[in-house]
């Protein structure tokens, strides 16, 4: 069963990345990790484009769009937070 | 090459039938495990203040390659693709830019929402398209639709609770338990018929859709809107398993990878969150906190609060040495965290110390108010974490609370009936005075009273936070 090792490997592998991860970036962090659960969308073009029925087409197109919204609104949204993060230690300028 | 003949190689995948595109079929997986690195490397970097643009934008690209890797895929369709990814791209474009940081919480509940919704698509299609899938796909398609669409759901009623479109109380009635069980008892056993069946009707992967979504809507309906953070972040590990799901469905390595890493880190971070409220996800889920809650809101005895005007309010900042913050989730509402940055300018040109002292669970999602004081360009070393400001606050002159209530709220400590009791706090009666902006003397997001409200040293600064503050900054800037 290779896909199964797979699947515990990178089960293992998972819990191991977030294990140390300071509180202020939970949020980017699960709205990041959000974008990349939008991964489903390879599922999604290989429906949309079988070309084998017109509801299968459909379904897998409805899905293309939402998974789309899902990874590309997620990783905007990721961005924009640390963007802010990013800026602030930038502008340690004006003492304190 | 009969590539055109054979419609679709890739799902010939179990015949091994791979030598006839080798090359492109080759070239996929490639760049499959490289996009798969990006995702780890992604999330890891993620985890690090300096480093986590990169990780974000370095998981950005790892998607794309994905997309582009499934793209070279032979026999596929590319009209209705690309009409999807342009709609897709625009539409996600258009919401991320237009949501506002105080809106970020909902707006990851509902995208959240509509990967699930994917999955559940994803699934049903591929089931049409290839109706004899093995028994592992087709159980896959199965849990794919069931875990998809809970995920869906429950995302949506989540949205709806944290952008206020429902109540954030937990709604319950009686037997919702036993309800949600029976509807998920009822889900699997229609899984194992689905199984048996030599050729099951599509239909009954449709009714297991129905289940789940009402299964999502009546878990998430009885949480209240506290808990939300941590059911987002279960959902969004929910999410990561569906598409998982659908990588047991395609047999594709990058779905499976993909979807169980973001699973299980979803897990542990919903831990991670549990713990910092000292609560077990049992507890959370199955609502131990609303049942409790309504009990204690009706029997609190008769206390007066103590009002202060915005000017007695800036005596005691002025005359304060050091002055320590404590945002909530009103700051966020108020849009009221420039204010609160403005504010402690002042007093820090005053020479007055200020801190602000972020609660883990602040806000509506764990390092909420962090974003929020981020976007205000509060410097980084001002942020104080729980346990530091907890053994600062007993030598702070004043103590500014705007918006929080239940994250300070010292019936956690006193209070063995109350429904948080136990949960860590920031301990801001321990400050000589402590101010508390407020919009009135409502109850927190989870419903309860709050002791700190009525003690000696307390006093209440009724109104918007923002216009309050400015109140204060103009006190400031004239005197």
């Amino acid at each position: 069963m290779e896909l199964l090792l797979i699947l515990i490997l990178s089960a293992f592998l998972g819990f191991e990345l977030i294990a140390r991860v300071p509180s202020q970036l939970h949020t980017p962090l699960m709205s990041g990790s959000n974008a990349i659960s939008g991964i489903t969308v390879v599922g999604a073009i290989l429906a949309a484009g079988s070309g084998h029925s017109l509801w299968g087409t459909l379904l897998g197109t409805a899905a293309v769009i939402f998974a789309t919204v899902n990874v590309v609104g997620g990783y905007v949204v990721t961005d924009r937070m640390l963007n802010m993060f990013e800026k602030k230690s930038d502008s340690a300028g004006p003492p304190s | 090459m009969s590539v055109l003949g054979l419609s679709l190689p890739f799902l010939n995948a179990q015949n091994l039938n791979l030598n006839l595109n080798l090359d492109l079929n080759l070239a996929r997986e490639f760049l499959y495990v490289f996009s798969a690195v990006a995702f780890v490397l992604g999330i890891k970097l993620l985890g690090k203040q300096t480093s986590a643009r990169q990780g974000n934008l370095l998981s950005a690209g790892g998607m794309l390659l994905a997309i582009l890797a499934t793209l070279l895929s032979t026999g596929l369709h590319f009209q209705w693709i690309l009409l999807g990814l342009l709609i897709g791209t625009a539409l996600g474009v258009v919401l991320a830019l237009r949501v506002p940081m105080t809106g970020m919480p909902e707006m990851v509940a509902l995208l959240n929402g509509l990967g699930g919704l994917a999955s559940v698509l994803v699934a049903l299609a591929e089931t049409l398209i290839r109706p004899a899938l093995g028994v592992l796909s087709s159980g896959a398609g199965y849990l794919s639709v069931l875990i998809g669409g809970i995920t869906f759901s429950g995302s949506l009623i989540a949205w709806a609770k944290l952008s206020e479109k429902l109540s954030g109380k937990p709604l319950r009635f009686r037997g919702q338990g036993l309800i949600n069980l029976l509807l998920f008892c009822l889900s699997l056993g229609l899984g194992l018929l689905y199984l048996a069946l030599p050729s099951p009707p599509f239909a009954l992967l449709l009714i297991a859709g129905g289940l789940a979504l009402l299964l999502g809507v009546l878990a998430v309906l009885p949480i209240g809107g506290g808990d939300m953070p941590v059911v987002i972040s279960l959902l969004n590990a929910f999410s990561g398993l569906a598409a998982c799901a659908v990588g047991f469905v395609l047999l594709n390595k990058v779905l499976i990878v993909t979807g169980c890493l973001v699973g299980a880190s979803g897990l542990i971070l919903t831990q991670i969150m549990c713990k910092s409220m000292n609560r077990s996800l049992a507890q959370v889920l199955f609502g131990h906190f609303g049942a409790s809650a309504a009990a204690a809101g009706a029997t609190g005895p008769a206390l007066h609060a103590h009002p202060l005007t915005g000017e007695e309010a800036f005596y005691l900042l002025e005359s304060a040495e050091t002055v320590m913050f404590i945002p909530g989730y009103g700051m966020a509402v108020a849009q009221a965290q420039h204010a609160v940055f403005e504010l402690a300018e002042l007093l820090n040109k005053r020479g007055t110390e200020v801190f602000y002292a972020v609660h883990p669970v602040a806000g509506r999602m764990p390092g909420h108010m962090n974003v929020l004081l981020a976007e205000a360009n509060v410097p980084y070393e001002q942020l104080l974490e729980l346990e530091e400001a907890n053994t600062r606050l007993p030598r702070v002159d004043v103590c500014l609370v705007i918006g929080a209530n239940d994250i300070v709220n010292p019936s956690a400590h006193s209070d063995p009936h109350s429904p948080i009791y136990g949960m860590p706090i920031l301990d801001a009666e321990k400050a000589h005075n402590v101010i508390i902006l407020k919009r009135s003397m409502g109850q927190g997001f989870a419903g309860i009273d709050n002791p700190l409200f009525f003690l000696n040293n307390s006093r209440m600064l009724f109104g918007d936070a923002r216009e309050s503050l400015q109140t204060l900054i103009r006190e400031f800037k004239t005197c």
